[in-house]
């Protein structure tokens, strides 16, 4: 089962860059972006570990398949409500930053209300 | 060992891929990584012997993401210029954390035990009553039905929260954003010729998946993107946010579940169990409703909350 170990290791390496892009970048949408490259990481650990559950003539655990396709549809929708939350705080502040002190809004949009 | 000389770039290429997309300078280049990294993704996922996985990583993974990223992207540029990173020390601290993390990981799943804990052998077992050829779909559908509930519910609720987005004053309008229509436009071509295709293609991954690669959600996704797209040529306007119609079409893949499910203390054991002998059937009521469902709502997370201005 040493044919796997190439997946099992980029998974978990972008495991790590996800968590990275999550934590050092201050743009919110360069954050949803790590947070997908996260996704897929996880998602793969699941995939390497399912791949090594191959048994009874499957070529892999079908369980942690399922789990995979739920968890890639939820993750499209957090995405989804994640973009337009930021398309909203574009709206209402001119910026798209977690970051305490905003820039003044070089280019506001129109006011919401 | 030839599979080495498959896995081993694919493996170098989603590495790099994904490490390109935090390196990128601008916005649009880390989203072109992030749809490379997806791509890439699901091709691992064909080398890791997991055709459905693969067709959801590819059609919602990594295109539906990535068109909602990008057209976000777009409309935000232009705009505040890009926010200062944070300080050196907090980058410092999430990497030493990020590459703990990996590192963790990978030993993880070398330290799996050889022959690795599997429930293939009584999934394969419990899925014979049901009719059902491909186990992942007996696994969403039979076994872990549950899951499925609440993750068709977890949809009806993302638009919900979506829609709530909206202007007060824009409420019960189309959802999305006015599109000019381009009528001698690329767009606007495709949006006539795909969709016929498309729509096929759709049902049928859809209605395949009961016993070969495929499903609901697969398929649902491929007729979104078939119902999105004359939206955005500007050929057609969505219903309106407060059609009953399109409302139904959201909520009927977890309401046909639910009622399936409670039917199942009269009829079977118990909730979300199936009589004998009925479980293929209800099992395909429930995917057709799930189909439907799976495509209105993420047609109608792509397309956003309502901002449109002009007539109703």
């Amino acid at each position: 089962m040493n044919a796997i170990t190439p997946f099992a290791l980029a998974a978990a390496g972008l495991v790590g860059l996800g968590l990275y892009g999550m934590l050092a970048q201050s743009s919110v949408l360069r954050k949803v972006i790590a947070f997908n490259l996260l996704g897929i990481g996880v998602f793969l650990v699941f995939g390497v570990a399912a791949r090594r559950g191959a048994a009874a003539g499957l070529p892999a655990d079908p369980v942690p398949q399922a789990m995979v396709i739920t968890g890639l549809v939820v993750a499209f929708a957090a995405t989804a409500l994640a973009l337009v939350l930021t398309l909203r705080l574009h709206q209402t502040i001119g910026a798209v930053t977690l970051a305490e002190d905003p820039a003044p809004p070089a280019n506001p949009g129109t006011p919401p209300e | 060992m030839t599979a080495w000389l498959l896995d081993l770039p694919l493996a170098l290429g989603l590495f790099g891929a994904g490490a390109a997309t935090l390196a990128a300078r601008s916005l649009f280049g880390a989203v072109l990584g992030f749809i490379s990294t997806g791509l890439i993704a699901a091709l691992v996922w064909v080398r890791l012997e997991a055709p459905d996985v693969a067709l959801t990583e590819a059609v919602i993974g990594a295109a539906a993401t990535s068109v909602i990223i990008l057209y976000v992207a777009s409309r935000i540029s232009g705009g505040a210029s890009a926010p200062a990173p944070p300080p050196i020390a907090q980058r410092l601290l999430a990497a030493t954390f990020s590459v703990l993390l990996a590192a963790l990981l990978a030993h993880a799943l070398q330290a799996l035990p050889d022959p690795a804990p599997s429930l293939a052998a009584p999934i394969l077992k419990t899925m014979a009553p049901s009719g059902l050829g491909n186990p992942v779909t007996a696994v969403l559908m039979v076994q872990r039905a549950l899951d499925t509930l609440l993750e068709s519910a977890v949809l009806v609720f993302a638009v919900f929260a979506i829609w709530s987005m909206a202007p007060e004053r824009r409420w019960g309008r189309a959802p999305g954003p006015a599109f000019i229509a381009e009528p001698q436009g690329p767009l606007a071509f495709l949006a006539k010729v795909l969709p016929p295709i498309g729509m096929v293609i759709g049902i049928y991954i859809a209605w395949v998946g009961a016993d070969a690669p495929g499903g609901k959600f697969q398929g649902g996704a491929v007729l979104a993107a078939m119902w999105v797209l004359p939206w955005i040529a500007g050929l057609t306007a969505p219903p309106s946010i407060s059609d009953m119609r399109l409302r139904l079409a959201i909520a009927a893949g977890p309401l046909v579940f639910l009622i399936v499910g409670l039917a199942g203390f009269a009829w079977a054991e118990g909730f979300l169990a199936y009589p004998p002998g009925f479980a293929k059937p209800l099992i395909l009521l429930i995917e057709t409703a799930m189909t439907l469902s799976v495509a209105a709502a993420l047609a109608c997370m792509i397309a956003g909350p309502p901002e449109r201005r002009a007539q109703p």
